[in-house]
């Protein structure tokens, strides 16, 4: 395999991986502080709705990625005010939230299907680029993936070396003992979930603004859903986070590799269930491995609504 | 002034139940916002789809024939989640249903009693779903893999793969362009009810409802799977097998989401073919959830929820508004029905300034 070859496989794996990668952390963030919100995919499609038509309309990208952030918070937090205030079952309220969110971007985006809007250009870094098959691979994309790169590590420095990653994480793992030492657990559980939907809405935006531009129903394709796996996968840390999605990118790369080159050997159709075999594959991997190294898991308060006057 | 939610010792039966008619109603009315936001008049939207569902009598059969694979469906859900496990694949398992009954059909009905063809093909499709669903039980009995991700996830698998079977290698070799396999054979087509397109699949679907009713509160295993949902320590104690109850359930509700495929294929498509999964298997969670896992519930909420699709059909060809509202309207109702249940389940209690210092006494 050439140089050529290898940085054009590299390349789309970043590319392929952004979206999974913003929702994943956002969702780490939520389940870290304890709720477990399964409605990531209607939240990316909500976010990749009013990415592109905040910046069809305004012809903004700044606007249209800013109204994917607001947008995907405000569905975090109905899920939040359903599952903290009224403490109703996490799973079926997140269930409600993907339906409610592909329902209801595809009512509302039927006007705008296939249009042409602004999109995200490559935006290459100078100097940085010129680094051999590195520099083209990650530093010839667009501003949204050199976000993903901030990202990563201040989410990693915040949830383990700073103060409120410290609430944030005790609000997940034992709230009874974060709420005796004075943290407000609810309070704590609003704002991350509220976070996690905004990380979700961003990465909607990112397929509508980038990866695919334009709106199509559906166009997340299961990408929610995968990001939830991820998050198992990494076992609620950013680093790995980063490594499940690059699989997930890799595997599409693959795909796009194979298709492009007219490789027959392995029919289209199962390069296309590749990605989510490929996730089945993974949870059952990570699931052996914890249960052999008797790994910590998901944090102990995870989908266990928080009421300080009962102690079970 | 705080608002505080106080657990109820027992649950409101009268929140519980009233709460639904509530939910129902605000449903509507969030759905009205977004009529408004569409540039639509809400009333005039809302009168379409209510003549659409129930205005004429064949209109109201439309809606049977769909509440069929949301019953079904519904019951595939219901069953797993009484000991919380959830099955989020009906998409999946209706998909795989549909190709095992048709292979059947396909291939295998000339070599068949014709009489037999149509038992074979619910056999078929009730095991092809069955096991699709059970490879997920399968994981997560022996191994804990989270059984929302992986049923899910083989929805697209299975999904890809009903595509490429009737794009590719099954596609109607006659056909003129349009994704499918061939038409079925007369033997394999379920009875219908004269003038209308409700076929047999109505009967499957009361007939699953009955049983389960039976099985959940007559025999020793619906004893056992309810023990496991209410209380899943207290059943190991007592010595449940709780690795074979949900590998069992796995394979009952994939079972049934088979059927669902196998009906709508050989009941109203005659062939497989694209629009065969349309989200049934998605909105049977919510069937099954307001129903509170009742299979008689599940039967009158299907048809509810049937006339909103149904509706919504009709707000399309009418008005020129996406159908999508009526998956709009069933996730907001859920919401809402999810919300009404907490207020079955605790008080709310405004506590005011002057009432705070008694209410932290009862907490010490």
């Amino acid at each position: 395999m050439d140089t050529g070859t290898l940085t054009f496989i590299l390349s789309i794996t970043i590319r392929s991986s952004t979206a999974v990668l913003f929702a994943t952390l956002g969702e780490i963030f939520t389940e870290r502080s304890g709720v477990l919100n399964l409605g990531v995919e209607g939240m990316m499609l909500m976010g990749a709705l009013s990415g592109f038509a905040a910046t069809f309309y305004s012809h903004s990208l700044l606007l249209g990625v800013l109204t994917s952030l607001g947008v995907g918070g405000v569905l975090a937090l109905i899920h939040g005010f359903f599952t903290i205030t009224l403490r109703a079952n996490q799973v079926v309220c997140g269930l409600a939230l993907a339906i409610f969110g592909i329902g209801l971007s595809s009512f509302l985006g039927r006007p705008i299907i296939g249009r042409v809007g602004e999109r995200f250009v490559q935006d290459p870094i100078p100097v940085l680029q010129d680094i051999p098959v590195l520099g083209p691979v990650l530093f010839n994309q667009n501003p949204l993936i050199y976000l993903s790169y901030l990202l990563v590590p201040s989410a990693w420095f915040f949830l383990y070396h700073s103060r409120p990653g410290l609430n944030l994480r005790s609000a997940g793992e034992n709230p009874a003992a974060a709420d005796t030492a004075g943290i407000s657990v609810i309070s704590i559980r609003y704002l991350w979930t509220i976070f996690g939907g905004m990380l979700a809405g961003l990465g909607g935006a990112y397929l509508s603004l980038s990866y695919t531009p334009g709106w199509k129903e559906n166009m997340t394709s299961g990408q929610g859903w995968i990001a939830i796996a991820m998050v198992i996968f990494a076992l609620w840390n950013p680093w790995r986070a980063v490594l499940g999605a690059l699989l997930f990118g890799g595997i599409n790369a693959l795909q796009f590799y194979f298709e492009a080159r007219q490789f027959t050997l392995i029919p289209s159709y199962i390069l296309r269930m590749l990605p989510y075999l490929f996730t089945i594959v993974i949870l059952v991997i990570i699931t052996r491995w914890k249960t052999v190294r008797k790994r910590a898991g998901a944090p102990a308060g995870l989908g266990l609504p928080f009421q300080r006057e009962e102690h079970s | 002034m705080k608002l505080i939610l106080e657990r109820r010792l027992v649950p409101s039966r009268l929140a519980s139940w009233g709460g639904v008619g509530f939910s129902i109603l605000l449903a509507l009315m969030m759905g009205g916002v977004v009529f408004l936001s569409a540039g639509a008049n809400p009333f005039k939207a809302y009168g379409v789809m209510f003549l659409g569902a129930f205005g004429n009598f064949y209109n109201i059969s439309e809606v049977l024939v769909k509440a069929i694979p949301l019953i079904v469906c519904g019951l595939s859900i219901a069953i797993p989640a009484k000991i919380l496990v959830w099955n989020i694949g009906g998409e999946g398992q209706l998909a795989v249903g549909g190709i095992g009954s048709a292979a059947v059909a396909l291939f295998l009905s000339p070599f068949l009693p014709s009489a037999l063809v149509l038992p074979s093909m619910v056999i078929a499709g009730f095991l092809a779903g069955g096991l699709w669903a059970f490879a997920a039980g399968f994981l997560k009995a022996r191994m804990g893999v989270n059984e929302i991700l992986t049923t899910l996830m083989l929805n697209y698998v299975a999904i890809y793969w009903m595509e490429n079977l009737y794009f590719g290698p099954w596609r109607d070799p006659t056909g003129t362009g349009f994704p499918g396999t061939a038409i079925l054979p007369e033997s394999a087509w379920l009875p219908r009810f004269p003038g209308t397109r409700i076929h047999l699949g109505l009967a499957f679907g009361i007939l699953a409802a009955l049983f389960l009713q039976w099985a959940f509160y007559r025999t020793r295993w619906g004893y056992e799977i309810r023990v496991i949902g209410e209380n899943p320590k207290a059943a190991r104690y007592a010595g449940m097998n709780i690795t074979r109850h949900i590998l069992w359930v796995m394979f009952l509700s994939g079972g049934l989401a088979g059927l669902a495929g196998m009906a709508e294929v050989s009941g109203i498509h005659y062939r497989l073919q694209q629009g065969l999964t349309v989200g049934y298997g998605y909105v049977g969670i919510i069937v099954a959830w307001l129903s509170r896992l009742n299979p008689m519930a599940i039967i009158a909420v299907a048809i509810f929820l049937a006339s909103l699709l149904v509706g919504g059909d009709q707000l399309q060809s009418v008005m020129h508004l996406p159908s999508a509202v009526g998956l709009v309207l069933e996730g907001t109702l859920l919401f809402f029905v999810l919300g009404s249940d907490s207020l079955a389940r605790y008080r709310i209690r405004l506590i005011t300034k002057s009432k705070e210092p008694q209410s932290k006494e009862q907490r010490a």
